[in-house]
């Protein structure tokens, strides 16, 4: 055969003689033309001309000649629609030939002619296909069924034709029955909640006989298919369990990963007490190892999938250790996810053998597994405590390599080891210093400046090393810049006396001369701290450090579970959801694994994502007892808190100010959060009101990264969020600013006052424009809640009051790529006493791009605590990810309740009761209602007028507000026609409010 | 499921190029070459995600084949389709290579189209396949020829046609087995595992039920407790003469064994494709047999100056042959020069290698063998100090390391007038050195 000669012709005029070629009498140069046709075809060449002449050859009893007709039909009917109905008459003439190879062929082909008039004419032959006696016409009819639907789903419902398909599963023939599976879930697949696939007892019967006797493939299908199904107890789950684990022995890696997954799914529904539950654990084990002998790619989907079964289930393979171990000659990506997995098995058991090989690979070639391998070993040190030392010691013999990546790694790691044990291998710091000059990854820069901030006490030249490091400050990354402030300051307070101009070099540097706003606010709370009370200072700065976690990497545990329901697919190699990376509406569906049914311990509950349903409004109780507890609360919440076992930080009656300020300036306070609570800002005498208090705030210096964990965006911050114009607000608002800088301690060099000053104005240029959305109307949206600061979670809300109940409505956005799940709100103490009445009413994951509004009805019985401004209110809300801090400001006319209306007696006496001090008055200008409408307009927001007085020409309205804490407010609106200004006075026995009601006048009477 | 298929050759060239699904467009052709093919760095996953479209893809020779998919597929079944596809494709012309793609890729088309249907794997057994898939022009068929492809492509035993006569009744059993080690340098093993195939090649006329049996320890402690004193007689008047049985840690099968019978009975069933096939493979940890030990003593002389001296010893039958024997002993980058005396074989040092090949033709059981080398090392002041890889070695035995015996192989024919013993059976052993090393 020398057919590859067809592929050369490059001839021009071509055509024409393909032309010629194609009309020409004799078969064997038709057939010879038609060959070139379809190579030039393949190499991309466009031969769509020829449409007529081909169609033309398809009368033929000469079955080679017909299928490359089909094959060039199949590519151009879409450009040629008119043309393709040439064809019709004969599929049609086709589907009924006696050959059943010829009308399972016809019946194929017309399947893939996407052209709309021909499916028309596609539907009798097909409903006569699918009932044809002969099972190979049936089976391609049956996946002729799924690309009719994908043409046309109306057409197919219809015509039945779905109906005709899940007779097919009774089919006596099982490929019949497997391409019926086939269609169906594919169908079923774009109609999610149909129930198109309906899945009983009986039907599983016929699938499971089936499964028997089908190919290979078709076995696959049907387990595919299989793994859909929710078995309805303990009984029949395990009756199918025992029929699929046959399966484990196929040579088909396919059908053993797919049977796995059936067996994963249905094995959360055995109770662990029964036998057949351990039978089935220990037979899975061989066959997974068994997959590591099939062919590299096949190996690499196994271990993907191997590595979520070790996550989910690691006592399936706790022994087989060895089987991991990386062979010299594995592709870089076997050996990459063999390290991964060898990782998650060590244990104390063998860590012995691991650490040996680990110290093999870390001297191999390929640098990513290199540097992986190091990694590897620091994890093990952090994983088995008695391995430690020798993990150590092998990095140290690792960094004497001088190779430079080994070296950087091997620091990254050590840095985590000191954290993990404390005051225990410093003795290698000096082997770590010698190595300072080579370090030219940010991350282990970063991690160096820890360590020699960390234990700046001793090492003697720790001052000219991070000296060293300040000259190309800004050429540095953030994480370098970040981390070098604090070492800096660590230094500077442990040895006070040599360093202060090198503080003072790097205050400024981050203050006054960089871009980065995280960076900036770490140096001014620095600054702040240092200048106000350095003992607190000491507290914060030199806090001792939460433990970090042993696990890293782990898959959050939902998403665990839908991959765990996607073995053997490409969701469970990418590890991510269908949903990241299918388009439309198929994938869509989450998975998710069934409930134990049967006796089994009900505290290793399987399903974490109904576990953290149910808790969920235990997140929200009305009580909140201290701030410190506020965050206790929702760590605990937290049910995968993916890197730390971070402690409940201690309560701490001392309150702080200035959250506001730290507002996203330090990353991942979550991550890290630490006991000490110390006041910020100290309290100027002057200030008018009471300190406001502001929730805990914990204080890290190191971010412990999470090291490649899927898809989380970068941003780590989940430090409350606040809007700019508080910000400025606040700070500017607030002449304690520059007394407390004025009275710095001795410590700080009086000079700062000047770059302060400078920043300062920076931050209150920025509160500028921003106006505060007030009034007893419905405030549009707001965002409170950027995704950038949360982890992907954008909320946005307002506040309303709906027939007497406040309700806060909340517009939550999943702008990441996982789904979001487990939500819960709590809200700090607030002046009003808000609080939630009921849990976060989200039931469904939310998943990537999805948007849902809920309302929050709120009671004002929850704990009280004075805020600055007054209606304040401080938020945090959890989900499956992160616990994630804003605040918002509610319009105080929310809190204006429907029995405001005092009596005239009642009001006069009251008037003249309250003293003048407490009278304060305001101008709304530009407001340009008479007062009957603006009496009106106060009216549905619980502001009642209850006398008016005309005096020359000017309207004195009377009006009462009672505020929801039982605060009565009582105003005197004047109103002279004409004149757009008005007057307002207002008094209240409790004076701070004034402004806040004046704002809600304002905000009702202009909109 | 599978979207579309492409086969490449090494420049990137589209040779074959067949799209199942409408959301795949003639663009992903181009997008795996510029992203995959003509990509900088080495491949870092056999799958590939380019703007949401996946790749899969496996190499033959420099021929690429790729699947395309835009949809939640399932991973193992794509390379599982794939590697089949190679196999049928060097069913019917031979190796694959960009000529005879070429030369071939009608029939390529045609056998595309006919296991793949809307992107779902159809019966892709050669078998089936060759009885209507001919290139040879169709030969009208009668209608009962029609109808016996079409019952065979979709019934139950699709690997293997009916009617099938040879005048000789003959089948071919390998043993095929690689055994793997490593071991400290003290010869304490560190981990071994046999993993096995066996491989049957039949010549049986119709459609002939076999039951294959081995020295399976689960089926002999069976019948042992079942039959106990006929057993323990038989044991012990044949006791003595090796292992009895041996503890299989896991074996999978080829599709024509009924894996419910092999789970519910632990007996091996099937009617066998004709030829070639696979019928299982199977993994030991237990008992291993390893052929050779080897004995390394490394001394470093100063520090220009190694001496190494290796020792193998032979461990199995005295009447038994090993052949092909190799061991590798590594030498540190710095070498300037190697002497060597070996007892037995050629030993070489070879320098793009970095190391001493010592080849030995044939070594019999229970012997020893010795190599000793001398290695002059250049002055460095690289700190790194030499990382000593392991010595590795190669070989080929005519037993089964893992102590695997054919028991039997039965062959039932009930339509057809032969009967077990008509049948002529051969059973052969292979041993070979998997990954053999012992560290230094």
């Amino acid at each position: 055969m020398t057919d590859s000669k067809y592929f050369t012709t490059t001839k021009k005029g071509e055509i024409f003689e393909l032309k010629a070629e194609l009309n020409s009498d004799k078969k064997e140069k038709k057939k010879e033309a038609v060959k070139k046709v379809i190579a030039s075809m393949t190499v991309g060449k466009d031969v769509s001309a020829l449409f007529p002449d081909v169609v033309n050859c398809m009368q033929t009893d000469n079955l080679e000649l017909k299928k490359l007709v089909y094959l060039y039909l199949m590519n151009y009917a879409k450009s040629q629609p008119d043309m393709a109905i040439m064809a019709v008459n004969t599929f049609v003439k086709d589907c009924e030939d006696p050959n059943p190879l010829i009308r399972a062929l016809a019946v194929r082909t017309m399947g893939c002619i996407r052209v709309d008039k021909i499916t028309e004419y596609l539907c009798e032959p097909l409903r006569k296909c699918l009932k044809d006696e002969d099972p190979y016409v049936r089976k391609t009819a049956a996946v002729c069924v799924a690309k009719l639907h994908d043409i046309n789903a109306q057409l197919v419902e219809d015509q039945g034709f779905l109906d005709t398909l899940k007779d097919l599963i009774s089919d006596s023939n099982p490929m019949v029955v497997a391409n019926a599976v086939a269609a169906l879930s594919e169908i079923a697949e774009s109609h999610p909640n149909s129930n198109l696939l309906d899945l009983n007892p009986q039907s599983i019967n016929k699938l499971l006989t089936a499964l028997n006797e089908c190919t290979e493939w078709g076995q696959i299908f049907i387990l595919d298919c299989l793994a859909n199904y929710t078995p309805r107890d303990d009984r029949e789950s395990q009756s199918i369990c025992e029929r699929v684990t046959p399966r484990l022995s196929h040579a088909n890696s396919a059908v053993v990963l797919s049977a796995v997954k059936v067996l994963m799914k249905f094995m959360e529904m055995l109770p662990k007490d029964l036998d057949y539950y351990g039978t089935l654990l220990k037979k899975l084990a061989p066959p997974l190892v068994t997959l590591l002998s099939a062919e590299p790619e096949l190996q690499y989907v196994a271990l993907r999938n191997i590595n979520l079964i070790v996550q989910k289930r690691p006592e399936i393979l706790k022994h087989e250790m060895k089987v991991f171990f990386v062979k010299y000659n594995d592709p870089i990506y076997v050996k990459l996810e063999k390290l991964d997995i060898m990782i998650r098995l060590a244990s104390q058991a063998n860590i012995a053998q691991v650490l040996a090989e680990l110290k093999e690979y870390a001297t191999e070639v390929d640098v990513d597994f290199v540097r992986k391998a190091v990694r590897a070993i620091g994890r093990c040190a952090i994983k088995v405590e008695q391995s430690a030392e020798r993990c150590v010691s092998t990095l140290l013999d690792l960094i004497q390599t001088k190779v430079n990546y080994v070296v950087q790694e091997a620091i990254v790691v050590i840095k985590d080891i000191f954290r993990k044990y404390p005051n225990k291998y410093e003795s290698v710091i000096a082997t770590l210093c010698e190595n300072l000059d080579s370090l030219d990854e940010p991350e282990a820069r970063a991690a160096m400046i820890w360590i020699v901030g960390e234990y700046a006490e001793r090492i003697d030249n720790a001052d000219e090393l991070l000296e060293s490091f300040l000259e190309g400050f800004h050429d540095e990354s953030t994480q370098v810049q970040l981390q070098l402030l604090t070492a800096i300051v660590k230094l500077f307070l442990k040895k006070p006396t040599e360093t202060q101009e090198l503080v003072q070099q790097v205050l400024s540097l981050a203050t006054q001369d960089s871009d980065n706003p995280d960076l900036r606010d770490r140096g001014y709370i620095y600054w702040r701290l240092l200048s106000t009370d350095p003992v607190a200072a000491k507290e914060v700065v030199l806090a001792e450090k939460p433990l970090i976690s042993e696990e890293t990497d782990l898959i959050e545990p939902t998403l665990l579970e839908e991959l765990i329901c996607h073995i053997g697919t490409l969701a469970s190699v990418y590890h991510k959801p269908p949903s990241a990376f299918v388009e439309g509406s198929r994938g869509v569906m989450h998975k998710r694994l069934p409930a134990r049914t049967g006796s089994g311990e009900g505290t290793e509950c399987p399903d974490v994502g109904n576990a953290a349903g149910g808790s969920a409004p235990e997140a929200a109780p009305s009580i909140i007892p201290s701030q410190g507890d506020l965050l206790g609360d929702l760590l605990n919440l937290d049910l995968a808190p993916p890197t730390t076992t971070g402690p409940t930080p201690s309560t701490s009656g001392m309150q702080m100010g200035g959250m506001d300020l730290l507002g996203g300036g330090l990353e991942s306070l979550m991550d890290e959060s630490e006991p000490p609570h110390v006041p910020l800002r100290t309290d100027p005498p002057q200030s008018p009101s009471p300190q406001p208090p502001s929730p805990v705030y914990t204080h890290t210096d190191y971010t412990y990264t999470d090291y490649s964990h899927t898809d989380s965006p970068p941003d780590h911050s989940s430090t409350e969020h606040s809007p700019p114009a508080e910000l400025g607000g606040d700070i500017g608002g607030s002449p304690a600013m520059g007394a407390g800088f004025g009275a710095a301690p001795a410590v700080m060099p009086a000079s700062l006052n000047a770059p302060v000053g400078g920043g300062l104005g920076d931050l209150f240029d920025l509160g500028g424009g921003v106006g505060m959305p007030m009034g007893a109307y419905i405030p549009p949206k707001t965002v409170w809640l950027p995704a950038m600061k949360a982890k992907g979670l954008e909320i946005s809300g307002t506040f309303a009051r709906r027939a007497g109940v406040i309700q806060m409505e909340l517009v939550l956005t999943n702008k990441a790529m996982s789904v979001m799940t487990d939500f819960a709100i709590q809200f700090n103490r607030n002046s009003f006493g808000l609080a939630p009445a009921g849990p976060l009413q989200v039931l469904t994951p939310l998943g990537p791009n999805q948007t849902i509004e809920v309302s929050l009805p709120l009671s004002t019985v929850g704990p009280v605590m004075k805020m600055d401004p007054l209606n304040n209110l401080q938020v945090a809300v959890k989900n499956n990810i992160d616990v994630f801090y804003f605040s918002c400001q509610y319009p105080i006319s929310m809190l204006f309740v429907e029995d405001g209306k005092m009596e005239r007696q009642v009001f006069l006496a009251t008037w003249k009761d309250i003293p003048n001090d407490n009278e304060s008055q305001f101008q709304i200008q530009d407001c340009h209602l008479n007062s009957e409408a603006a009496s009106n307009k106060l009216q549905g927001s619980n502001i009642f007028t209850i006398a008016k007085r005309t005096v020359e020409g000017q309207d004195m309205l009377y009006m009462s507000i009672k505020l929801s804490n039982g605060i009565w407010v009582l105003a005197e609106l004047k109103v002279q026609a004409g004149n757009p200004n008005y007057t307002i006075s207002l008094k209240c026995r409790a004076p701070e409010v004034s402004q806040c009601v004046f704002q809600c006048y304002e905000a009702v009477l202009k909109n | 499921m599978i979207g579309g298929l492409f086969i490449y050759n090494h420049k990137g060239e589209v040779l074959i190029s067949r799209v199942y699904r409408d959301d795949i467009g003639r663009n992903a052709v181009d997008a795996f070459r510029v992203n995959v093919i003509h990509a900088r760095q080495q491949v870092r996953s056999p799958v590939t995600n380019i703007a949401r479209t996946s790749f899969f893809h496996v190499k033959r020779s420099n021929i690429w084949l790729a699947a395309v998919t835009k949809q939640n597929v399932n991973a193992a079944m794509v390379f599982e389709f794939l590697y089949k596809m190679c196999d049928v494709m060097t069913a019917y012309f031979g190796k694959i290579s960009e000529e005879n793609i070429k030369n071939n890729f009608v029939l390529i088309y045609e056998l595309l189209d006919e296991i793949l249907d809307f992107g779902y794997p159809q019966n892709s057994e050669t078998g089936a396949l060759k009885t209507f898939i001919t290139q040879t022009g169709i030969k009208s068929q009668s209608k009962e020829e029609q109808s016996q492809i079409t019952s065979q492509v979709t019934g139950q035993i699709g690997w293997r046609r009916e009617g099938i006569k040879y005048r000789r009744n003959e089948l071919f059993l390998d043993v095929l087995e690689s055994v793997n080690l490593l071991m400290s340098p003290q010869g304490q093993v560190l981990s071994a595992h046999v993993s096995g195939r066996v491989v049957m090649k039949s010549y049986l006329s119709g459609m002939p039920e076999c039951k294959f049996g081995m020295n399976d320890k689960i089926v002999i402690d069976k019948q042992g407790k079942g039959g106990a004193s006929e057993e323990a007689a038989a044991g012990k008047s044949g006791g003595g003469g090796g292992k009895q049985s041996i503890a299989i840690d896991d074996c999978t099968f080829h599709q024509c064994v009924r894996l419910s019978k092999f789970d519910a009975e632990r007996s091996i069933s099937f009617i066998p494709p004709d030829g070639e096939c696979e019928l299982m493979r199977y993994r030991t940890t237990k008992d291993i047999i390893l052929p050779f030990r080897v004995i390394p003593l490394v001394r470093e002389v100063g520090r220009t100056k190694l001496e190494v001296k290796v020792v193998i010893k032979s461990n199995f039958k005295p009447s038994l042959l090993a052949q092909k024997i190799e061991v590798r002993i590594p030498t540190p980058l710095n070498t300037s020069g190697v002497q060597v005396i070996c007892m037995k074989g050629k030993a070489k040092y070879k320098a793009s290698e970095n190391a001493i090949v010592w080849k030995i033709k044939r070594m019999a059981g229970m012997k020893e063998s010795q190599i000793s080398a001398e290695i002059e090392l250049l002055p460095t002041n690289d700190k790194k100090k030499w990382a000593r890889p392991p010595i590795s070695m190669n070989f080929e035995v005519p037993f089964a390391p893992s102590g695997l015996k054919v028991r039997y192989l039965k062959v039932f024919e009930p339509k057809l007038n032969y009967s077990d013993h008509d049948v002529i059976k051969w059973v052969r052993y292979i041993g070979r050195s998997g990954i053999y090393e012992t560290r230094c």
